[in-house]
């Protein structure tokens, strides 16, 4: 979020014009900036770097052992089955929920956009869900999904008994190192409860841009004869990039960090069908006293949601200068 | 303005250096200058807890001037507490005394890390060397020195099973695992899930194997696995992996999405006939399904382990480094007395560690068990960190909970052969 703010053109503008008379000012500033940013040097880049360390080093019982073994534990995790699952479970589970939370968002923010009656109770909830921490919706969404309880009461009337997160099937699998390589359909239950805590964000996103849209530019487009349909094409979709942009970072980060949603729905589930890395860390380090396997686990998360922000930072960062 | 400024600067400043230093002086300390005991265990759930406070109340009576404070984590069989543990002993910030299980969960982590005291002096003191069972002290010591004080008894291979259906259906609780297998399939025939299991955490279902491998192998050879005395691709040990492939074809289709109360559930409500677990489950089915032993529910030993116990001892040990060493021994003094176990077990449905315990106190269950405990062979519990070291204890799980589902014995016993590295 913060990064959204820092794009804002006019702030970049006062900045400059404010620098001459600044010295006072300035000091402030910076004795304002100094206690959070020795505290995040220290306790985020530093821990960053000790994880870093720790994870080339041999310490995997309760007895700390530093002695570097170089790549090891990397090497140890690509060929174990279960990390191979987490990498498949995250992959899949990242495509489904932000292509679904993006989906729904937008449709429905452009069915709240049509003017209705009630719009803000609409608003409100769909919106409410993110109230909610991750715990909570996983426990709930664990007894609506439970194959016995739940809504298979209600869907045995159709004949029709999914297995929901306790499905061990691999959809259009094939042997791909010791896993099999596919959709694991398990992950579509965890998928919609995630799903539906967080569409009220993207939906809360996308309103807000729709409302950024002056009017002018759809009577323009309607003056030239572009059908509803053409207008929402055409004209509007293009101009919610930079929103759909920041849902897909937003939400890519919360998913490829995801722990406490799963950790209190599922578990690692039958077969690691629904494990991701962020729970293997935990039990690993913490149950096993794998703590170099553990290091090694956070800091490929770290490096995977690298992969998200590193080119959208450099890119806000050009749009500053 | 500024002057403004700089007052608001300083006073969240002062007040986040405030914060700081009232959170280390609160630590343990009370107004008298006391440290408190802080009693760090996962007995959070109902019976447990009555125990635990209890035990505790019992304390404060005999020394109402210590301080003393329950800080038990919740979380299924320990495994949250472990890891809150694990930070603080690592932080160097010991609890007072800790639950830990007797056997390999003591040895070979926090006494080989060298973070417990020796606690041979107050064995002698309260005289205790010959009230605890030869085996048991054994269990919580190495090379000889004892290191902490087992305040109770569970056993892990008991069958449960519901009376009312094996009544309805003329059939006799197994004693054997071709026994087992022709209930089940009896059972199956009627459509009743013969075996429950809820292995939501992968835990249960190694607890389940570990009751089967000791039936294959019987005690003396369960022993030898663990201490790499027998390999963990013996033919004896792929013969259980088999039965427990087997056992497998018998259970409750959702049991991934269960615990282990929610499969004790299925035995006490009849959808299931029976059920591998602890013998917590009785306090389970007793407290919670207000059930009645031997009435509503029977149990008998795993198949093929009568005459064998494998057991799970709850201890507690003075770790290194506190102030308040001494408190620590009172209140270990009155875990270990009588008076303690007597008031803390029927309570938590276990049976006391020492022999001289008045079996008065107990139930019908409780007094078979203790009977049984006096002759049985003892065995350690693989599922609960007595048999061999966490590292090791966690792949079984992650080898177990793949098996369950894929059923490839061969790749079972792989994992665990690349598993027993861990062993020593």
């Amino acid at each position: 979020m913060e990064l959204v703010k820092q794009n804002n053109p006019q702030k970049v503008v006062r900045a400059t014009k404010r620098k001459k008379k600044l010295s006072t000012d300035h000091m402030m500033a910076l004795a304002f900036l100094l206690p959070s940013f020795i505290l995040i040097v220290i306790f985020v880049y530093g821990f960053i770097g000790w994880t870093g360390y720790v994870s080339l080093s041999n310490w995997n019982s309760l007895v700390p052992d530093f002695s570097f073994v170089g790549l090891k534990n990397y090497l140890y995790l690509f060929g174990d089955f279960r990390f191979q699952a987490d990498l498949r479970n995250t992959l899949f589970f990242t495509i489904l929920f932000i292509g679904l939370v993006i989906i729904f968002g937008l449709t429905l923010a452009i069915l709240l956009d049509q003017k209705i009656k009630g719009e803000s109770v609409f608003r409100n909830l769909f919106f409410f869900p993110m109230a909610l921490s991750f715990v909570v919706t996983g426990v709930v969404w664990q007894w609506l999904l439970n194959p016995s309880t739940g809504v298979n009461l209600f869907l045995k009337t159709f004949g029709i008994q999914p297995k929901w997160y306790t499905d061990t099937t691999i959809l259009a699998g094939f042997k791909w190192g010791q896993i099999e390589f596919g959709l694991p359909v398990a992950m579509i239950a965890v998928g919609i409860a995630a799903v539906w805590q967080m569409t009220g964000f993207s939906l809360a996103m996308y309103i807000a841009g729709l409302r950024g849209i002056p009017d002018e530019t759809r009577e323009a487009a309607r003056m030239d004869g572009a059908t509803e349909l053409q207008i929402y094409w055409k004209v509007i979709l293009p101009q919610l990039r930079p929103i759909t942009v920041s849902v897909i970072i937003i939400m890519a980060h919360i998913s490829l960090k995801i722990f406490d949603l799963i950790y209190s729905m599922t578990g690692p589930g039958a077969n690691f069908v629904t494990d991701v890395p962020g729970v293997y860390m935990f039990e690993t380090t913490f149950r096993g006293n794998y703590y170099a396997n553990g290091a090694a686990i956070a800091i490929i998360m770290l490096l995977s949601v690298a992969i998200f922000m590193v080119p959208y930072l450099i890119r806000s960062r050009k749009g500053e200068a | 303005m500024k002057k403004k400024l700089i007052l608001t600067f300083l006073v969240v400043f002062s007040l986040i250096l405030s914060a700081c230093s009232s959170d280390t002086s609160s630590t343990g300390e009370k107004g008298d200058g006391k440290e408190k005991l802080d009693i760090f265990s996962w007995w959070t759930g109902a019976g447990e807890e009555d125990g635990l406070k209890a035990l505790i109340a019992l304390f404060e009576e005999k020394y109402p001037d210590i301080p003393i404070e329950n800080a038990a984590v919740a979380g299924g069989a320990g495994t949250n507490a472990k890891a809150v543990l694990t930070s603080r002993m690592q932080g160097n910030d010991p609890p007072a005394t800790f639950q830990v299980h007797g056997g390999s969960e003591l040895n070979d982590s926090w006494v080989a890390a060298d973070k417990m005291e020796n606690l041979n002096d107050l064995y002698k003191e309260e005289d205790w060397n010959d009230k605890f069972p030869k085996e048991l002290i054994d269990l919580v010591s190495k090379d000889g020195k004892i290191y902490s004080v087992p305040v109770n008894i569970h056993r892990s291979n008991v069958l449960w099973y519901n009376k009312k259906v094996f009544d309805e259906n003329g059939l006799k609780a197994p004693t054997t695992f071709s026994e087992f297998f022709e209930v089940a399939d009896a059972l199956k025939a009627k459509g009743i899930t013969p075996l429950a299991l809820g292995d939501k955490e992968p835990w249960t279902a190694t607890h389940l194997f570990e009751t089967i491998l000791l039936g294959v192998l019987g005690p003396v050879d369960y022993g030898k696995v663990w201490t790499g005395d027998i390999a963990l691709d013996d033919a004896k040990v792929v013969e259980a992996a088999e039965t427990f492939k087997k056992m497998l074809t018998y259970v409750n289709e959702d049991h991934s999405s269960r615990n282990w109360q929610d499969a004790s559930q299925l035995v006490g409500n009849g959808e299931a006939a029976m059920n591998v677990m602890g013998d917590w489950a009785k306090g389970y089915f007793v407290n919670d399904l207000k059930l009645a032993v031997n009435e509503d529910f029977g149990y008998i030993a795993t198949p093929e382990t009568d005459g064998d116990f494998i057991v799970i001892t709850d201890t507690f040990g003075l770790p290194k480094g506190l102030k308040n060493a001494d408190d620590v021994k009172k209140f270990l003094g009155v875990l270990g007395s009588v008076e303690g176990q007597d008031v803390f077990n029927p309570l938590k449905g276990s049976i006391p560690a020492r022999i001289d315990s008045d079996l008065s106190k107990y139930d019908q269950y409780g007094k078979d068990t203790i009977e049984e405990f006096k002759t049985a062979n003892l065995a350690p519990s693989l599922a609960h960190g007595s048999a061999a070291p966490e590292g090791f204890v966690t792949k079984v799980n992650q080898a177990v909970n793949i098996f369950v589902t894929q059923g490839d014995v061969d790749q079972f016993i792989g994992s665990l052969k690349s598993a027993g590295s861990e062993l020593k």
